[in-house]
Parts: C-alpha cells; structure tokens; sequence
C-alpha cells in the first residue's frame, strides 16, 4: 500500500536515512522510537510536510514523492490541540470537503456518517475550546478521516491524554481500525501502546530503523540491546558461550551457567523478558533448563505487576502478578527458586 | 467570575510603587485631557468646521489609512515569511524594519526625498504613474507608511508566529493549497494581531511630524491645500498658544476615539 524506499531527511542536528518501509493494505502500523529519533519529522515526509533529501515514497502504485501535501490523500491526526480554534466542530470536520468543493448535502451526509463512526454526534455544534482532550482527539480523527484518506498518520494520538482515557482510546482505535479498513501508521514511544495496536512495529533509532516486525518479534527476538531496552526487556546480560549439550547452548555469566536454545561462541549478549522468568519457593519440576536459587534484593511496586530483583549472581529482574505476590509471600532477603526455559533466553 | 479572596494589607514597597505609578499614569493622562478640556464644545466644533481644519483632518485620516493599506499589502507577507522561516540574515532583516523607529524623522523625511526625488529609481516609477510625491497626498502617505509601518509588521509577525504551524500542516493535508490554508486558517487566526497592529499603525501615521514636514508642508488634495494635522498644530502655535490649543485638542480628540474604537473592535469577545 505505502512503500518508502531509501528515505533521506535532513533534522538539522542528525539525518534521518536508509528508511525503508512496506506497509500492506489495511495494516495497523506503528512506527516506534524515543523522542527526538524523529518520529514526527518521518510521518511529515510521508504527509509532504517537510522536504525530502533523497528517496522515494510510493502510495500504491503511484509515487507521490514530490506531490504537494493536498494532493497525497494522506490524512494526519496529531498529538494534541490541532482543531481549527475559530471553526466548530461541524466546520472543523467538513473542513476537508469544503475544499474539495463537495456539495452541501452530502457534506452533510458524510459528517453525520463519520461522527456515527467515530461516537461524537453529540459535540457538532461546539466550539473546541470546550472539548476534553479525548474529545478533542476524536474530532481530529473524524476530520482526517472524512476525506477517506489512503493512509492515517497518526502522530502520538494519545500521549496527551490520562491513562484511562489513553485506553479507552486505544480499544475505540482499534475498532475504528477494523470498520473502516484503513491503512494507518501510528507514531508512538509507548512499548505497550504499540504492542497493543500495532500488526507491525518499526523501532526507529537516531534516524534509523532499528528493527521491523511483529509484536511477537520484538518480544521474543529484539535484533539489538536498544530494541530489547525498548521492548522493557529488563534482563541484558554478557556471557560467555562455552560450549553446546543437547541442543542448547551453554552461557557462563559469572559463574552461573545458563542454557539458551541459541547458536552462540565467545563472548555474547543475551536478553531475557522479566515475566518469562518464574518465581518459586520450591525448585520446581518441570521441562525448563534453568532453574537457580537465589536471594530477593529488591522487590519494587509497580501497580499491574511487582518487580522482584533476585540475585543469583547475576541479577534478575523478574514480575509477577500482585496476586502470585501475595500467595509467595516474599520479602528481601529471603530465598527463592527462579525457573526459565532456554528459549525464553535470546542471544544477539 | 474573579473574586478578591481576602484584603491583603500592602507592604511598603507596594505603597511606594503605587504612588510612583500613579504619578506616571497623570503624567500621561493629564497633558491631553487638560488640552481637550481647554475648550468648550462649541469651541471645537467651530474650529473644526474652518476650511483648513476640516481638509486637514480629511487629508491626514485618509493619508494614515492609505498607508496602512499599503502597509498591510507589503508587510504582511513579510510578517509571515519572518514568522515561518528560518534563514540567515533573518535577524538583520527584522532590524532592517525596526529602523524608521530609531532613525530622526525629519532624517527619514530628507532620506524619503532622496530616493522618491523624481531622479531616483523609485520617483521615476512614481513620476511614470502620474503621481508626484514632493508636496503632495502620495507624498503624505509614504512618509506616513515609512515611520508607521515597523508596528504592523512586528504585530502580524508575532501574530503568525502565535499560530500553530500544525494547523496549517493539518489543513494542508485536508486538501487545502498553500494559499487556501494560509487565508482560511493562518490569516483569521492571527487576524487579531494584525488588526491592532493596522490601528497602531494608522494611529502613529496620524500623528506623524517630522517626516512630513520636509516632504510636504502642504499638500494638494482634492483642490485643497491641506497641511496633515501635527503640521497644522505647530503651524497655528507660531500664533500662540490660544491659537494652537483647540486644533490640538481636535488632533488629540480624533486620535483618541478612533484608537479606542478600533481596539475595541480587536479585543471584542475576549475576556480581560
């Protein structure tokens, strides 16, 4: 659906280059990264808001790289208070159809049907300044997507909302998403906004791409220390890979030695996600190669999950549930069983 | 709804800067109000209604709006190329406008001449389109328009720069061109800004002196020859200072009204 080949854009103190994206029809596509990695400055390029260095970019079968921006069908949708303040919500979203010299009647019909979609009927008649941010938000989305655009931008949609509305808006996304099959690409640098939303994620990194792939990817294989940090892979350890037994690599990590379905020689770097690691008063029998006693060094409330740090030596960080928490009743210092299965143990 | 929460005793130094703004306050207020008050109203009007009082005001108001008119035509898209854009010598360009503030006026109305001289580039293009400028109402306007003008476009600049260059970003990507959104969006939205800015404008060309009485001392208008109302002001006080006062209060009265009016229509709807 949308392809960018060899991307090229100046940021002033960095470039962003070597972008190259494939973007299916229909596809939830995030496109994930720290702030200042460029983020915006990408979704702007795509849109024709900012000048290109070099590259291409193809909507369909068409190459839209120097069409002006009202002539790409690329709707954007950013952060936050980006309503026309002088036009009311009705003027804010026939905005785009008024200039498409669109006949009144079916102005009309196509605000009504959107706003439907959207759950705002309520609001036309107001005036933006009296709207909530999560209002506010869906009038922007109901005013992009009026045009039917080829592709939605959406440029940190939630960032500026409270986190329950933040959730309600992700789950009415979503469904948006699947009524009105829609390509969108979804700026964010929320690991777990993106892991829930997006079909694909690209980590962009200092004007780079770091990595494409599904959520599962990125949780199960970040191709580099930066993705797994990213991916609140709290367990990056360094090794050494001393030699291979039934299928598993072994890894000594300071005199711990760990098993990780891998191939791996010399020194190397392994990530291990928090909540793959199981915590037990008891060693427990199962078909899990790892399985250590150590000593709880810190135990950190973290709301949803309690992250518990057990020193083995090394360190790991693992969660668990408030619920498990209770039933293992742990405190610091005690002793405690880790257990974790080679595959859960990634090598870069 | 504002509400005083509780009478808070003033320390010494509030005491202090409450007199000493007071003072500065009458020491604005006072000079103009006593000039308008000089006079009765049957007074004024009767002044008003001398022939070389009524051109005068006539020639000034519409010399002053001419100019800003122009000035709105010019130094609008100026403020926002300045507003939008970063490049180098941006900061010279923006002290480049500010200078007719700093400069005498009666220099910039010898400088005015200089190049509006029938032999200069620009008073050959004057002189092509049938209008002089020595002594006469294009004259006025442009050493009108000369002084006056930095204050529109300082106001538009800071009026565009107020605008979220998103919105514009947005209503690109609705479809609409470069000039579709920058009329309906950037222009309304910093409307406000480059309305005051006009009026400020437009006030200070009324009441320019300096420029204006090198470059016409009197102008043909419309079969008159009017002098603009500063120059008739100082133009009667040779009389004395009976002579000079009701012209003065008229000026003053004039400039006040239309200045209050206007700005009233700029901030209308807009809570304090």
């Amino acid at each position: 659906m949308i392809s960018i080949k060899n991307l090229k854009v100046n940021l002033g103190d960095f470039l962003l280059q070597n972008i190259n994206l494939d973007i299916e029809p229909g596809e939830y596509f995030i496109i994930l990264g720290p702030t200042g990695a460029g983020k915006t400055v990408l979704l702007e390029s795509i849109a024709g808001l900012y000048p290109v260095l070099g590259g291409n970019v193809w909507v369909g079968d068409k190459e839209i790289t120097g069409l002006s921006p009202e002539k790409r069908e690329i709707g954007i949708v950013y952060q936050d208070q980006v309503l026309f303040p002088h036009l009311s919500v009705e003027k804010n979203i026939a905005f785009g159809l008024k200039m498409r010299k669109c006949p009144k009647n079916e102005t009309k019909a196509k605000v009504d049907a959107i706003v439907e979609v959207v759950g705002i009927s309520h609001l036309l008649k107001r005036s933006p300044a009296t709207l909530s941010g999560g209002e506010k938000q869906k009038v922007a989305l109901a005013r992009a997507l009026v045009i039917q655009p080829k592709v939605l931008l959406l440029d940190e949609p939630l960032s500026a909302l409270d986190p329950e509305t933040r959730e309600r808006m992700q789950r009415e996304l979503r469904g948006i998403h699947s009524r009105i099959e829609l390509t969108i690409i979804h700026v964010t640098h929320d690991f777990e906004e993106a892991i829930a939303l997006g079909h694909r994620v690209a980590v962009l990194n200092d004007g780079c791409i770091a990595q494409v792939g599904t959520p599962e990817e990125f949780l199960r294989r970040p191709s580099s220390e930066f993705v797994a940090r990213f991916a609140l892979t709290r367990n990056i350890l360094s090794g050494r890979a001393m030699g291979a037994e039934n299928g598993c690599t072994i890894i000594d990590i300071g005199g711990t030695q760990l098993r990780a379905i891998a191939e791996a020689k010399g020194q190397v770097r392994l990530s291990l996600r928090p909540e793959d690691i199981l915590i037990s008063r008891e060693p427990v029998q199962s078909t899990a190669r790892n399985c250590f006693l150590g000593v709880v060094n810190d135990i950190t409330d973290r709301g949803s999950v309690i992250c518990i740090t057990v020193t083995v030596p090394p360190d790991f960080i693992c969660t668990v549930t408030r619920q498990a928490f209770d039933e293992l009743k742990l405190s610091k210092g005690g002793e405690v069983w880790i257990t974790f299965k080679a595959a859960a143990v990634h090598v870069f | 709804m504002t509400k005083m929460s509780g009478w808070k005793k003033p320390g010494s130094m509030e005491i202090v800067f409450i007199l000493l703004g007071a003072l500065m306050l009458l020491f604005i207020f006072a000079p103009p109000l006593k000039t308008v008050f000089s006079s009765s109203p049957t007074t004024l009007w009767n002044t008003l209604l001398e022939e070389d009082v009524y051109t005068s005001v006539l020639l000034t108001i519409c010399a002053a709006l001419v100019a800003t008119l122009m000035g709105l035509l010019l130094g609008v898209p100026l403020a926002y190329l300045l507003a939008r854009h970063k490049f180098r010598g941006k900061r010279f360009i923006e002290a480049i406008i500010d200078v007719p503030i700093v400069i005498p006026h009666s220099a910039a109305g010898v400088a005015l001449l200089f190049v509006f001289g029938s032999n200069f580039f620009f008073g050959k293009i004057l002189n092509g389109i049938g209008l002089g400028f020595f002594r006469s109402f294009t004259g006025v306007a442009i050493a009108m328009m000369f002084v006056s003008v930095p204050f529109l476009i300082d106001a538009a600049k800071e009026g565009f720069k107020a605008v979220d260059v998103r919105l514009e970003n947005v209503a690109r990507t609705l479809g609409a061109s470069a000039w579709k959104s920058f009329f309906r969006i950037s222009l309304p939205l910093a409307w406000r800004s480059i309305f005051s800015g006009s009026v400020l404008m437009w006030a200070r060309g009324l009441s320019e002196f300096g420029a204006i009485i090198i470059i016409a001392y009197s102008a043909s208008f419309l079969g008159w020859t009017p002098k603009v109302l500063p120059v008739l002001v100082a133009n009667r006080f040779d009389f004395g200072l009976d002579y000079a006062q009701p012209v003065a209060a008229i000026a003053i009265l004039i400039s006040l009204i239309a200045f209050i009016a206007l700005r009233s229509i700029a901030y209308r709807g807009e809570k304090a």
